[in-house]
């Protein structure tokens, strides 16, 4: 997916650069602004504890925003159709709801400063090591496919070699992650979420103005079945049998695979602990559940535009019907960026572009962040240099953001050479969140569970999609999907999901149980429900109520794209 | 955080330049070449309108709600966790 092609080049004037160059420069104004209000590591780290839900809520969303969910949803999109939708409405909507209703009262409650945090105070030293390092070294994998995406958009703007666009690109976010830590992370957040936004809804609106509508769209697409209706969704998880696709779909990446990333990806929970109290906290993934209940509609959408509108999109999707091994000028990753060439003038252009720079800039500082963090607190002051004064981890969280950010555009060209982003990351994601799920479901519903099955739990679950990976890319096993498509993942996660259950359980079994004292606020049966109590707030700010309208949409938007 | 800079004055701040400058473009510079790519669908004077609506919102909001300086720590606020 080398984007040097002259045909995908933006047509972009001065008007353009200038809506993009204001956009950098309140970028890094937000990074001096934060600057003078860090003065400890949890200022740094954590923003101090203090943000609003409105504020925490969106950088949730965005976190989440980048290269991945901006070309792997549209080419999701433009590839498969509708079924896409089940990452929302299946995905990520449930598990952020779950979040913000049963496991942040732990989160936040407990006072952790992260999610390994959390697993070393349940089980102890070797979990939490087992969890530390693979997180941190999913998160600068993770930032070298938001960089190469973000140096991709500086190379075919400015022709600049892709190299020198990826150092220029991480030298950016590397300026404001040192200077104003999370809070600097977290303001960009919410502004990018408010651009991207700006970059996607008139792209949908022009879009769907030039094929006439909804009816357009719809009548100009070749495989009605598969790509109009959302069940049984058998083109994206490339399992042809409809039942055991809906299991997939249901189990592997409703279930497992979104609970997994969403309610224990410290990426996405430390924006709900640097929230001021337990109430805006609990509210941060209920908030940014409705923009992302809606988000399909300006993403998957103008996906499904790109394939019908763009004509070397609508020739590569021909070709690649007829033989899936052609190689074709065009990738499914450059729909948004086609659509974008093709329907926005000069000025939205300009907005667009800044839009995509945005997305990719908002993913890679959540990874930093939050990778800053997790090896500060939970490697370097746990296990390496302990008890030292609190301006030392402050000036070792900035030194290790550059370290993390010099180890990511190595990453970024690893990310270079894979087809399908969505399909890369689902599998990363598959080897760490899936077990990390299971043993935090298990660990806090069952004080029985022990220390030593927390981290055999973890490695044999990881262990077990690892073995799926492999066996469905050697092409050994053939019905967990075609190992193009995203069914492998999901059975993937599924395996380890069950696999770290069994094997906890058993080692839970022959092992001895940590006093009740020690659990306290860790496990659900030995925490006083008092402390979740909100006080004096109004009815619109229940968790309960605003967790219930997300769901009740949620149901709605699935039956509508039934 | 709140006290130093409020985000809702940064907010307004880039959407109100990026409304008038849309606003300006779909008025006064729209191109035959623009009209083919969008369908004739006027997208910078529409969009520069609901940015500067945008950019109103946010003022509003934050003129009539500014953020007031925390007497106390959070902790010490609601919700403490024993």
């Amino acid at each position: 997916m080398l984007l040097a092609d002259a045909n995908l080049r933006l047509d972009a004037q001065a008007v353009d650069y200038v809506l993009l160059g204001v956009y950098f420069v309140i970028v890094l104004g937000i990074g001096f602004m934060a600057r003078r209000s860090v003065s400890s590591s949890l200022d740094f780290f954590l923003s101090g504890r203090s943000l609003p839900a409105w504020v925490t809520g969106l950088a949730f969303v965005s976190a989440n925003l980048g290269a991945v969910e901006v070309f792997g949803m549209t080419a999701n999109g433009a590839q498969f159709g509708i079924p896409t939708v089940h990452y929302y409405w299946i995905g990520a909507i449930p598990a952020m709801v779950f979040l913000g209703l049963v496991m942040m009262p732990f989160y936040y409650g407990s006072k952790v400063r992260s999610v390994p945090e959390f697993l070393r105070r349940r089980f102890g030293a070797a979990s939490h090591l087992v969890n530390g390092i693979s997180f941190a070294t999913a998160q600068v994998l993770i930032s070298g496919i938001n960089l190469f995406a973000l140096g991709s958009v500086v190379n075919v703007l400015l022709g600049w070699p892709l190299w020198v666009s990826i150092v220029v690109s991480a030298a950016i976010v590397l300026a404001y992650t040192t200077l104003g830590g999370l809070s600097a992370a977290i303001y960009n957040e919410v502004l990018q979420f408010f651009v991207i936004v700006a970059m996607l809804v008139p792209l949908t609106i022009v879009g769907l103005h030039r094929v006439g509508g909804w009816e357009g769209l719809t009548a100009k697409i070749a495989d009605k079945a598969n790509e109009l209706s959302s069940w049984p969704g058998t083109n994206l998880t490339g399992i042809g049998n409809a039942t055991l696709s809906v299991l997939g779909i249901v189990f592997g990446l409703g279930f497992v695979l979104s609970f997994g990333y969403w309610t224990t990806n410290f990426a996405e929970v430390q924006r709900a602990l640097s929230a001021r109290n337990m109430s805006a906290a609990r509210r941060t993934p209920l908030i940014g559940a409705y923009p992302k209940l809606l988000l399909p509609l300006v993403i998957v959408i103008p996906g499904m535009l790109a394939a019908v509108l763009s004509p070397e999109l609508m020739q590569a999707k021909q070709a690649l019907a007829a033989n899936p091994d052609a190689t074709t000028d065009v990738q499914f990753n450059d729909a948004i960026k086609l659509l974008i060439r093709d329907v926005l003038p000069n000025g939205m252009l300009g907005i667009a572009i800044t839009g995509l720079a945005a997305s990719f800039m908002a993913g890679m500082a959540a990874n930093v962040s939050a990778f800053n963090t997790v090896f500060t607190y939970d490697i370097w002051q746990t296990y390496i240099r302990k008890d030292k004064p609190d301006g030392y981890y402050l000036r070792f969280g900035r030194l290790i953001t550059v370290i993390g950010v010099v180890a990511a555009i190595g990453t970024a060209f690893i990310a270079a050479g894979y087809e399908n982003i969505m399909t890369y990351l689902q599998t990363l994601f598959s080897f760490f969140n899936a077990p990390l799920f299971a043993t935090f479901i298990l660990g806090l519903f069952w004080k029985r569970m022990t220390a030593a099955a927390g981290w055999s739990g973890l490695v044999a679950g990881t262990v077990s999609a690892l073995m799926v990976f492999i066996l469905a890319n050697s092409g050994a096993v053939s019905w967990f999907g075609d190992p193009k498509s995203q069914g492998p993942s999901f059975v993937g996660a599924g395996v380890a999901f069950v696999v770290d259950i069994v094997v906890s359980v058993l080692v839970s079994l022959a092992t001895r149980p940590k006093p009740d004292e020690e659990l306290k606020g860790l496990v659900w049966s030995l925490t006083p429900r008092n402390t979740w109590r909100e006080r004096g707030e109004g009815w619109y700010r229940r968790p309960g109520v605003l967790a219930g309208g997300a769901l009740v949409l949620t149901v709605a938007l699935n039956i509508i794209f039934w | 955080m709140g006290r130093l800079f409020d985000l809702r004055w940064i907010i307004a701040l880039l959407f109100g330049i990026y409304g008038v400058v849309l606003l300006v473009l779909g008025i006064g510079f729209e191109t035959d070449a623009d009209r083919v790519k969008t369908g004739g669908f006027n997208v910078n004077l529409w969009m520069g309108i609901v940015l500067l609506l945008l950019t109103a919102f946010f003022g509003v909001w934050a003129a009539l709600r500014p953020v007031v300086p925390e007497a106390v720590p959070p902790e010490e606020g609601d919700d403490e966790v024993k």
